[in-house]
């Protein structure tokens, strides 16, 4: 299952790939990415445990830049 | 500006008002000495005396100004982000307080924070400008409801089948087949020219097109998702996804950069304090005679502050963004960064003949009446038998003699495939066909010349041979203005290919002044032209392939670059190919690779500027010529200049269109 997500306050372009990289390195997402351009992420992961990955994304986000909220 | 850049502001004007206070601020006496806080002085008369430490003071606009980032600092160590720009300034400032430059600390926050905030300022407004570029999607849908009023809903919210109404003025949200009402398009926003366009009932509109004269009643045909204007949307943005190489190359370039410089900074710190700590002062080497360990330590906490990788990370992926942003507003769609950058590269263009260097549909371009018959009455005779076929040169015969359908009496129309055609008009017996049919009918050719642009119809009456209609598909008014702009831009070597006739195609090859042409192909062949000439071009270059996008899709998505041309509402030739060309203008290749070019020059200026200032700064650190104020504007500074050198990309300038007006005049 493809999402996409809207990123708030997502400020610094490194960052974002610092997040992309982390959220590939999931279990369970097949791919993801991670737009500073448009501020939006779109995640490729498992439909079955789509919600549980999510919650792993947004803590891992949460730990590159805490600023930054993913509104789901 | 945001909320929180707002804050930012406030937050930066007083801290800046405070540090001017604190500079202007006598010295602060007290009257006896506070532990850690305070600075014994022997005054004139030889008393001890005590005065608030300078660091105190400085510490206050200090803490308004860069209390956030030490938190960040602390709280993304405890995260396992080590290396980040919060913690580099946070050391970097810390370290200029313990080494007593309070005032260097502050201002290198000051400024760092100034910076940051003029980054993410800039950084938002060229976002919506491009946003702005792009926002030719309507909000809202006037949707008819049953008894015949009008209701303002989403457009989202738009079922397949619902009528919709545009009044003049408004931009089409949806698109649909126009049930009601006639009225003039702008097209602009689809093709970049704003080729007016006459529609009226039956025809379908495209949505994202301003409807300027009449109102127009719409019966929906697509959701909205599916819509001309949110596909085109989607994949503009989207395309920023894919990234290019130097695109790549920097994400790669910074993963490595901050933990060496940041090591770098290690090293430059401990090796030379080891020396002084370990070595015989009197056999100290040139470089660390004269110096103490806290020279070194700030020459190490500068290595800290340009370690930031930001401005490269930020400027180039936001100069592509922006050149596909421009591209768009041209009406050229690119379908990612990566694509664009290979347009600068571009060797050969290979150009399909039929749709793409040529009108797609034939025309009559000469008229050749014979014993007695003049243009007009030979003319209107063959469009009266043509009257009810379906082949193109029927239709383009009738569209050469409008009043073909009045006034005269056609019989007995007799279709013979491969040949032409065999009717009655007005009592007469008309035949309308190629050389065969004349041949079978008797009638001896007055001449066998052939007519290498085009197609020959002969026309007989009663057994009379009447004269002769060429009808040719013509080329583009622009096209080989077109091809000669691609030539001038670097190009060199274009192709034509095509499965019409050698003749044909040789003389539209040497109208146009392309370099080589291959005739007579049949599709499967054009792959096979395709892979010869991929395999002749040289290692960088690349290899782009126009072609309307109908039934070349395999040629499309075999070449490095696939454009598809006159695209507008087409899904098929959006899907096969890399670059869109909303419009059917070949001179919009020119356009493109104008546009890619310049990107890329921007993206080139911006890394070689940022590495270049960091590398000489990074240098002058190391050696001592350098302070922190450099460092600073080594690492925000250069961000700011370097996402202001981006926004260039945004603007297009078109000079082929200026250069064609002043044709025209």
């Amino acid at each position: 299952m493809k999402k996409h997500f809207k990123l708030i306050d997502l400020d610094c372009a490194n960052c974002a790939a610092k997040m992309e990289d982390a959220i590939n390195k999931l279990d369970g997402v097949n791919s993801a990415k991670v737009n500073f351009m448009t501020q939006k992420m779109t995640i490729d992961a498992d439909d079955a445990r789509f919600d549980a990955i999510m919650q792993e994304v947004v803590s891992a986000c949460h730990k590159i830049e805490p600023d930054c909220v993913i509104e789901l | 500006m945001s909320k929180k850049q707002k804050k930012m502001l406030t937050r930066i004007l007083a801290a800046t008002a405070l540090l001017i206070l604190v500079k202007l601020l006598p010295t602060i006496w007290l009257s006896s000495a506070l532990p850690l806080i305070s600075v014994s002085h022997i005054s004139a008369d030889g008393t001890p005396a005590f005065c608030l430490a300078r660091w105190v003071l400085f510490l206050i606009p200090y803490g308004i100004i860069g209390w956030d980032v030490l938190w960040r600092a602390i709280r993304n160590i405890f995260n396992g982000q080590v290396f980040d720009e919060n913690f580099l300034m946070a050391i970097a400032t810390v370290g200029a307080f313990a080494t007593s430059e309070y005032q260097e600390a502050v201002f290198v926050m000051l400024f760092y924070q100034v910076g940051e905030l003029f980054q993410s300022y800039a950084v938002g407004k060229s976002r919506q400008s491009i946003a702005a570029l792009m926002d030719i999607r309507p909000d809202t849908a006037n949707l008819e409801q049953e008894d015949g009023s009008l209701e303002e809903v989403d457009p989202e919210d738009v079922e397949v089948n619902s009528i919709i109404v545009v009044k003049p003025g408004e931009r089409i949200p949806l698109d649909g087949t126009v049930v009601e009402g006639s009225s003039v398009l702008d097209t602009a926003a689809l093709t970049g020219e704003s080729l007016p366009r006459d529609v009226t009932v039956g025809d379908s509109v495209l949505s994202g097109c301003v409807n300027t004269t009449g109102m127009l009643r719409i019966r929906v045909t697509t959701p909205c998702e599916e819509s001309t204007v949110s596909k085109i949307l989607e994949l503009v943005e989207n395309a920023s996804e894919k990234k290019s190489t130097s695109e790549q190359f920097i994400t790669r370039f910074a993963r490595y950069y901050t933990p060496c410089v940041v090591l770098a900074a290690a090293a430059l710190f401990l090796l030379p304090s080891l020396g002084l700590w370990f070595l015989n002062p009197a056999a100290l080497p040139g470089f660390l005679a004269g110096t103490v360990w806290t020279d070194w330590l700030h020459r190490a906490l500068i290595f800290l502050v340009i370690s930031c990788p930001c401005a490269l990370v930020i400027s180039v992926p936001l100069s592509f963004f922006g050149g596909i942003g421009g591209a768009s507003k041209c009406g050229i769609l690119v379908k990612g960064s990566d694509y664009l950058e290979m347009l600068a590269q571009t060797e050969t263009v290979v150009f399909d003949k039929t749709g793409t260097l040529t009108e797609g549909f034939f025309t009559v371009t000469d008229i050749l009446p014979q014993n007695g018959f003049t243009q007009e009455s030979l003319l209107s005779c063959a469009a009266q038998a043509e009257r009810w076929s379906d082949h193109p040169i029927s239709q383009s015969l009738r569209r050469a003699c409008p009043d073909s359908s009045e006034g005269h009496l056609v019989e007995e129309v007799q279709e013979l495939a491969g040949h032409g055609v065999q009717a009655t008009v007005d009592g007469r017996r008309v035949l309308v066909g190629n050389g065969r049919l004349m041949a079978q009918a008797g009638i001896v050719l007055p001449y066998t010349d052939t007519f290498p642009g085009g197609t020959v119809v002969h026309v007989a009456v009663d057994g009379t041979y009447a004269g002769s209609i060429v009808v040719s598909d013509k080329l583009k008014p622009g096209a080989a203005d077109a091809l000669a702009a691609l030539k001038a831009s670097g190009v060199k070597k274009t192709v034509m290919l095509t499965g019409d006739r050698q003749e044909a195609a040789e003389l539209a090859a040497r109208t146009l002044g392309v370099d080589e042409f291959h005739a007579e192909l049949l599709p499967g062949d054009k792959v096979e032209q395709l892979e010869l000439l991929l395999s002749q071009i040289s290692g960088q270059g690349k290899l782009a392939f126009v072609g309307d996008g109908i039934n070349d899709a395999p040629v499309l998505s075999r070449a490095d670059i696939g454009i598809a041309m006159g695209a507008m509402g087409s899904d098929a030739a959006i899907e096969a190919a890399d670059i869109v060309l909303m419009d059917d203008q070949p001179g919009k290749i020119a356009d493109a690779m104008r546009i890619s070019r310049k990107t890329l020059r921007i993206v080139r200026q911006n890394i070689v500027f940022a590495l270049g200032v960091k590398g000489l700064v990074l240098l002058l650190g190391a050696m001592g010529l350098a302070n922190m104020w450099m460092a600073v504007f080594a690492d925000v500074g250069v961000a700011v200049l370097a996402i202001l050198n981006a926004t260039r990309c945004l603007k297009v300038d078109r000079p082929s269109r200026a250069e064609e007006s002043l044709r025209e005049l």
